[in-house]
């Protein structure tokens, strides 16, 4: 058992550790009714360092910032952005805007599904390395169509190109 | 603030700058449907999230063109605004709006606990709704049910009312917008059960769904059960807030005490007895009043011996709380651990009536405690949640089996076919149906505590309060937090404070932990207004929750002052409780049997 009352690892623990650094620099007044507006940065963060925000973690933000549960709760619910479930170690998102959608990323995201043997908006790959998401609109339609695998944005993506971009995942992981 | 002319369907109205639509309409008798709005959920706060769209008009003179504009959430800035509360165009857009609302709400009205209470029933019914246009998708969730407090999110409506009652008014932050877009719903984080949260059952939610999305969990059918069962002795007792709201729903003036229709009908039920939860109130004075007495004794005692004030207050543990209310135990245990002994040991009278039903009236009448059936009828939902406390069931029988609310009493009532307008009057039983006036008025903020002033007075002295001096007007009133300095005895002074709804009493318990010598007590209540606004008292339906509130408080006064004996410690059924059974206030047997310990339950 950690600190926080769950089973959670070690590992878990440092990213509570991480997590309270960040919000204790921003020096949240509990009498300060306005501290609420720093919600949305502070899961922003926690979801960075989680990977996602299971209610552990929901909880444990709620407490930090002397707010009801529920207020957290309402807002992770709101955001498409939030994820109460686990992610893959690559979050590939392709996007399904008017001018990707046009170019055909539609068929690279039916690829994906089928290589990756997920479908989109679900569970991440049993092995834990995948998530595979449809977005609207990244802000480069230029490139279009486009894929962002984690921070990383790939322009004019063919079928082809999106499973080459696995492969070389997968080859690089099982090292 | 200066004043702006509006003309509503040709008429012209002056209303304040600021005003909205629907205000300036109210003036002049025009009606606009509503349904999210809701002027007075607690404490005077209304909810317009102008999200049902109910209550679109037509108006010219806000944009260039004329527009469809909610009348709840449009102020009125400037003059010239043109209103058509019943033009076609805002009548279809109405009509639009509510047959989408019930294009996704279960048509099971006649099985629905809010069958001819529901406000979209009512709207459906006013809009001559005979189909549904709109055949589309619809929403589905799983019931979820508390001891207290049942949720069927399937049929709610988003008008996000129990919300700001709860975050708003209670400060209790259980229920929070869930979801976004179709699928969204008010629930609770991450949609757990209501049981598992920082729930106080104070039922405020309840009181002001207009549909049946939130509704208290009905134990009548235990009941019908208890009553028809021959081996069963089932008695019942009442508390002080239901016999000012009963009689509205049978014809009475809304807030008229009806407590001999009560019993009379209670009677006609099959009750075994009929008993008074006040009289369980008298005993609860006598060990608080005890208790109180005791705690300043000490307090004084500590000072004369050198001690500073604040020492003293520490030592003698004041101020001290009053827990008669379980809304409100649930609230410090949840939120307030840092107070737990402070507040009196005494269980509340219910808990008392129920302890005291099986333990001295048991014995008395020669019936084992598992065949006598302690019905209680209640203003409130918490007291359901408290009846099923596993400290009240000592040795697995529990002190209170089945609380039913002044709703499902009057449900009860009607099923029967008893009408209580046609009744004679009725006299509750001996030996625990005698009270006296200080215990009716323990319905009302304010009451409790003065009724233990009543009788504190008489402790230090020996000599009871007579004339106008019973009355401690300082105490009374609908406010939120109040505060008094109150002569107790000749030389002793005592600061005390009166909070109702859990908002108030946060701030009350927030301004002892800034300083434990303000206060020497303090009577805190979960609901607005006391239990005349219990979660469980009829619902108000015509948006003026104050008006009701000030009828049912008067009616309790007004009861309070036409009795004989208003101290507790002269009822005479509690000297001879006192006097056969238990000793002295607060000995070892009253101790046992009447008080109850708190614990830390911190809920996120």
């Amino acid at each position: 058992m950690c600190e926080h009352g769950c089973s959670c690892s070690s590992a878990a623990a440092e990213k509570f550790a991480e997590l309270d650094t960040f919000i204790d620099g921003l020096k949240l007044d509990p009498a300060d009714a306005r501290r609420r507006g720093r919600l949305i940065q502070i899961l922003h963060r926690a979801q960075h360092i989680f990977g996602y925000l299971p209610r552990e973690v929901q909880q444990h933000v709620a407490q930090k910032m002397r707010i009801p549960e529920s207020a957290v709760s309402g807002v992770v619910s709101f955001y498409n952005f939030f994820s109460t479930k686990p992610k893959g170690k690559y979050v590939i998102n392709v996007c399904l805007g008017t001018a990707c959608y046009v170019k055909g990323s539609e068929g690279v995201l039916r690829e994906l599904e089928r290589v990756l043997g997920v479908k989109a908006d679900t569970d991440p790959t049993p092995d834990g390395l995948f998530s595979l998401t449809a977005l609207r609109c990244v802000g480069c339609c230029g490139l279009a169509p486009v894929m962002v695998v984690n921070d990383k944005v790939y322009g004019k993506v063919t079928p082809a190109k999106a499973v080459a971009v696995v492969e070389e995942i997968r080859a690089r992981e099982a090292k | 603030m200066a004043n702006v002319t509006v003309t509503i369907n040709g008429t012209k109205v002056e209303v304040p700058a600021g005003a909205t639509i629907l205000d300036a309409a109210k003036k002049i008798n025009v009606h606009i449907p509503t349904l999210c709005y809701c002027p007075d959920v607690g404490c005077g706060t209304a909810n317009k999230p102008a999200s049902c769209r109910l209550c679109l008009v037509e108006a010219s003179g806000i944009r260039p063109r004329p527009v469809l504009v909610p009348a709840c959430a449009t102020p009125l800035a400037r003059d010239g605004v043109e209103v058509w509360t019943n033009s076609a165009r805002a009548m279809k857009a109405r009509r639009t709006v509510l047959e989408l609302l019930l294009s996704d709400h279960p048509q099971n009205c006649l099985t629905c606990a809010k069958n001819q209470e529901c406000e979209l029933q009512k709207l459906a019914s006013e809009f001559g709704i005979r189909e549904i246009e709109y055949q589309g998708a619809r929403n589905n969730f799983p019931i979820d049910e508390s001891p207290a407090i049942m949720r069927d999110l399937t049929k709610c409506i988003m008008c996000r009312r129990c919300e700001t009652v709860c975050n708003k008014v209670q400060t209790v932050g259980t229920l929070t917008g869930n979801g976004r877009g179709f699928s969204a719903k008010v629930g609770t984080a991450s949609m757990i059960p209501l049981a598992d949260t920082s729930c106080t059952f104070c039922g405020q939610c309840v009181n002001v769904c207009p549909v049946g999305a939130i509704v208290g969990v009905s134990y009548v059918k235990k009941v019908w059960d208890a009553i028809n069962d021959p081996k069963k002795t089932v008695i019942v007792s009442t508390a002080p807030a239901v016999r000012v709201a009963v009689g509205q729903e049978f014809g009475f003036e809304p807030g008229k005490p009806v407590t001999g229709k009560l019993v009379a009908g209670l009677r006609a039920l099959g009750f075994d007895k009929v008993f008074d939860t006040d009289f369980a109130a008298d005993l609860t004075i006598m060990e608080e009043g005890h208790e109180l007495v005791g705690r300043v004794k000490e307090f004084i005692a500590a000072t004369q011996a050198g001690k500073s004030v604040k020492d003293a207050s520490l030592g003698a543990r004041l101020p001290i709380l009053t827990s008669c209310c379980p809304g409100w135990i649930n609230f410090l245990e949840h939120h307030f651990p840092d107070l737990l002994d402070i507040p009196s040991s005494c269980k509340s009278p219910q808990q008392m009536f129920g302890a005291i039903a099986k333990s001295y009236y048991a014995e008395k009448i020669g019936v084992k405690p598992e065949d006598l059936i302690v019905v209680s009828v209640m203003p409130c939902q918490a007291k359901k949640y408290e009846a099923a406390r596993p400290e009240f069931a000592p040795g697995g029988i529990r002190d209170i089996d089945y609380v039913v609310t002044t709703r499902e009493l009057v449900r009860m009532f009607h099923e029967a076919g008893i009408n209580l307008a046609n009744l004679e009057d009725g006299e509750y039983d001996s030996p625990l149906g005698e009270s006296t006036g200080a215990a009716v008025i323990f319905g009302v903020t304010g009451g409790v505590l003065e009724a233990a002033l009543r009788s504190v007075h008489t402790m230090l002295t020996g000599e009871n309060l007579g004339g106008d001096a019973i009355n401690f007007r300082a105490v009374r009133g609908l406010e939120g937090v109040k505060e008094a300095k109150v002569e107790v005895a000749p030389g002793i002074s005592v600061n005390v404070a009166v909070a109702s709804g859990l908002g108030n009493a946060r701030k009350a318990l927030e301004m002892v932990r800034q300083d434990r010598t303000r206060f020497q007590a303090i009577e805190i209540m979960a609901c607005p207004g006391g239990c005349i606004n219990g979660g469980g008292q009829p619902y108000i339906h015509d948006g003026d929750r104050k008006g009701a509130l000030e009828r049912r408080m008067a009616g309790l006064y007004a009861e309070d002052a036409g009795k004989p004996i208003r101290l507790s410690h002269e009822n005479s059924d509690i000297k001879k409780l006192y006097e056969e059974y238990l000793g002295e206030p607060g000995s070892e047997k009253a101790h046992h049997l009447l008080h109850t310990v708190y614990h830390e339950n911190i809920r996120s």
